[in-house]
């Protein structure tokens, strides 16, 4: 059984004087532990289909499984609960809260799933020190670089141990040095054993992965493994 | 299931955007303030006035009748006017005919007279009556004492004076044995009454301001021209409506109205004071409701709005949040916490602003803003804040996860 099932997804989007298909008919299947790009053109559903498998949107038809369970059954409520304990999710604009300290900001998933407050602080913490920012925990978004930040927001989306991460162009806002830094956390996270998605341009990010989805007019233009793998040592 | 954790997220998230927006959200509770001002300020006036009536009517005597010309409440004073003047003689027979009365106390008055003691002078009521006095009304001189059935029958020149009185032309001094002038004529203070304190501004029903001398001697010096008060106790274990139907037919016989014609005379008992209060404080209550309730609900409103507003802006943040795990109650306690707090915090600049005004009140009327006020008007706050930030909350509860991450 894979972990991310998903068979002929369709997502339809009614703008009144015409349908947008952003999904046509995609099927894929994911096993845990695999380290996946989705690329294409822009407007190809790539988006579109990470808040599918991100279970934020639901298709308008197919079929989606999350570990054998059928997410097309479950209520907006046993949704939240789904993406608070197996999905990270990586935002291209890092989606931090502007007021809140990084600790806080990290604390978060912690919170929506009724962790102690003592144990969340300590895991919060944790996370921060393995994304390399032990010194920045009581800063606030607008006091830390944009390389600073989406480390924060990868902070956020490991905290709560989910098997999934889901990155949609998280090195977009960033430049290339930083870029690198990031994918070099995704590639830890991959070893430690949870799977990675992540959607970007970007061929040498892609690279990184060990798998390429290609999307073309909301349809999987081709799906093929990673020959060699970019994989960062460890300074 | 409500988790206390969801609480506490939601408190500090509503401080944290209430901080951000001090000023906006400081204006938009201004019909919040202005409602539990109302509400406070409404509540310690009525508190003191009732303060006040239990004090008149322990003043005043229970189960005590004042027949008089006059009715206190109510009544036709024109027609009152018309009436045969209450003498001295009618409450002697009244005396002598109602065996079922403890005491039946002729009681002369005559309004604002001088009162003087070397070069201190103050106005006041004075009254002439007879020791039994002390039984209907109840009260004893706090120092001295009352005079005696000699001093009253031989219309002997002493007085007992109220507390103000006392104080006002003695100071310091024991007024006990010392000599003022009443209206020009030498009295000797025998005895002095406890203060009593107003009623609802004035001290018309309280001894404070008064001085009581021997009804003969009332009578040689200001003259029995006049129409008095008999005050009337019964005595104790007569039923009340009996005892009152009995004292009522035969006043009617002392004063000679024919079978048929409705009384000539006024029969008050402190229950007016009770009408009085209840009138006035209906008024008041009806008012402050009035004003309280429109502030509330212009408060309401503009919270409403501010929370709108606010849902708005952070509609990304309410995606992230959604997309982090937070449920659809998550939300909404979010948004409902932030609304109740700035009403709660309106509520607190509003009793900030009516604690200082409640201590001017206590200077004409005393009373303090009670407790359950404060309380009150914190639930109140906290209330309209739930009421107005529901749809709100609702709002944001509601939205689409996709939809809000993209809200730019
Ligand atoms: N909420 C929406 N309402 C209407 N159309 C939408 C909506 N969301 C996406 N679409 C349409 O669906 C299609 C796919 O959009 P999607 O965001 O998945 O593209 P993408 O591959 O992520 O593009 P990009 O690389 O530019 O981010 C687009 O044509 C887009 O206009
Ligand atoms: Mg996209």
């Amino acid at each position: 059984m894979p972990l991310i099932h998903i068979k002929n997804v369709v997502k339809t989007y009614d703008m009144g004087a015409e349908l947008v298909h952003a999904l046509s008919g995609v099927s894929v299947d994911i096993e845990a532990n695999e380290y996946v790009s989705i690329m294409g053109p822009s407007g190809s559903g790539k988006s579109t289909l990470m808040n599918v498998i991100g279970c934020l949107d639901t298709p308008t038809s197919g079929l989606y499984e999350i570990e054998g369970e059928n997410v097309g059954d479950l209520d907006d409520n046993q949704l939240a609960e789904l993406r608070n304990r197996k999905i990270g999710f990586v935002f291209q604009t890092f989606n931090l809260l502007p007021r809140s300290t990084a600790l806080h900001n990290v604390e978060l998933p912690l919170i929506y799933a009724g962790v102690p407050s003592h144990d969340r602080r300590a895991l919060a913490e944790q996370a921060l020190v393995s994304v390399g920012l032990g010194d920045r925990m009581t800063h606030r978004p607008n006091e830390l670089s944009g390389g600073q930040r989406q480390r924060v927001a990868v902070a956020r989306a490991l905290v709560n141990d989910p098997s999934i991460i889901l990155a949609d162009e998280p090195t977009g806002n960033l430049d290339s040095k930083t870029g690198i830094e990031i994918m070099q956390l995704f590639s830890d996270l991959h070893q430690q054993g949870n799977t990675i998605i992540i959607v970007t341009h970007e061929e040498d990010i892609a690279a990184h992965s060990h798998r390429i989805i290609r999307l073309f007019d909301g349809k999987v233009a081709s799906d093929v493994p990673v020959a060699n793998p970019l994989v960062y040592q460890k300074a | 299931m409500f988790r206390f954790y969801e609480f506490k997220e939601g408190f500090r998230i509503a401080l944290v955007a209430i901080y951000a927006n001090k000023m906006r959200s400081v204006l938009t509770t201004l019909g919040i303030v202005i409602g539990i001002v109302v509400v406070t300020l409404m509540a310690t006036v009525i508190e003191g006035m009732g303060t006040a009536l239990d004090k008149s009517i322990s003043s005043l005597g229970t189960d005590v009748y004042y027949l008089s010309k006059w009715d206190w409440f109510g009544g036709e004073w024109w027609k009152a006017r018309n009436r045969r003047d209450v003498t001295v003689e009618q409450a002697e027979e009244l005396r002598e005919k109602l065996a079922i009365a403890e005491a039946v106390v002729p009681v002369a008055s005559t309004w604002q007279k001088t009162f003087k003691y070397r070069n201190r002078s103050v106005k006041g009521n004075v009254n002439g009556t007879v020791p039994d006095y002390e039984v209907t009304s109840g009260v004893v001189p706090a120092e001295g004492r009352f005079f005696n059935l000699y001093e009253s029958n031989a219309g002997r020149p002493v007085c007992i004076i109220g507390h103000d009185v006392a104080r006002n032309l003695f100071e310091r001094e024991d007024p006990i044995g010392k000599t003022i002038k009443i209206a020009g004529y030498s009295y000797r203070v025998i005895g002095v009454f406890e203060k009593e304190g107003d009623f609802l501004g004035t001290s018309m029903f309280s001894k404070d301001t008064q001085a009581f001398l021997p009804l003969e001697n009332f009578l040689k010096v200001f003259g029995s021209n006049r129409s008095i008060d008999i005050h009337v106790k019964m005595r104790e274990g007569v039923p009340k409506e009996d005892g009152k139907e009995e004292m009522i037919g035969i006043f009617r016989s002392v004063r000679r109205v024919p079978a048929g014609e409705e009384n000539d005379f006024g029969i008050n008992t402190q229950d007016f004071l009770k009408e009085v209060f209840d009138s006035v404080v209906g008024t008041i209550g009806i008012v402050g409701f009035l004003i309280t309730s429109l502030s509330l609900l212009v408060g309401g409103v503009g919270i409403m709005n501010i929370m709108f507003v606010s849902v708005k802006e952070r509609t990304k943040e309410i995606g992230t949040r959604k997309a982090l795990g937070a449920k659809r109650r998550s939300i909404l306690i979010q948004f409902l916490i932030e609304a109740a707090t700035i009403c709660m915090i309106g509520g607190l600049i509003g009793l900030a602003v009516s604690f200082p005004l409640s201590l001017i009140i206590n200077e004409i009327l005393p009373s303090s803003m009670p407790l359950w006020v404060v309380v009150l008007s914190l639930s109140i706050s906290i209330a309209v804040g739930l009421v107005s930030g529901i749809v709100p909350a609702f709002t944001a509860a509601r939205m689409n996860p996709v939809d809000a991450l993209r809200y730019e």
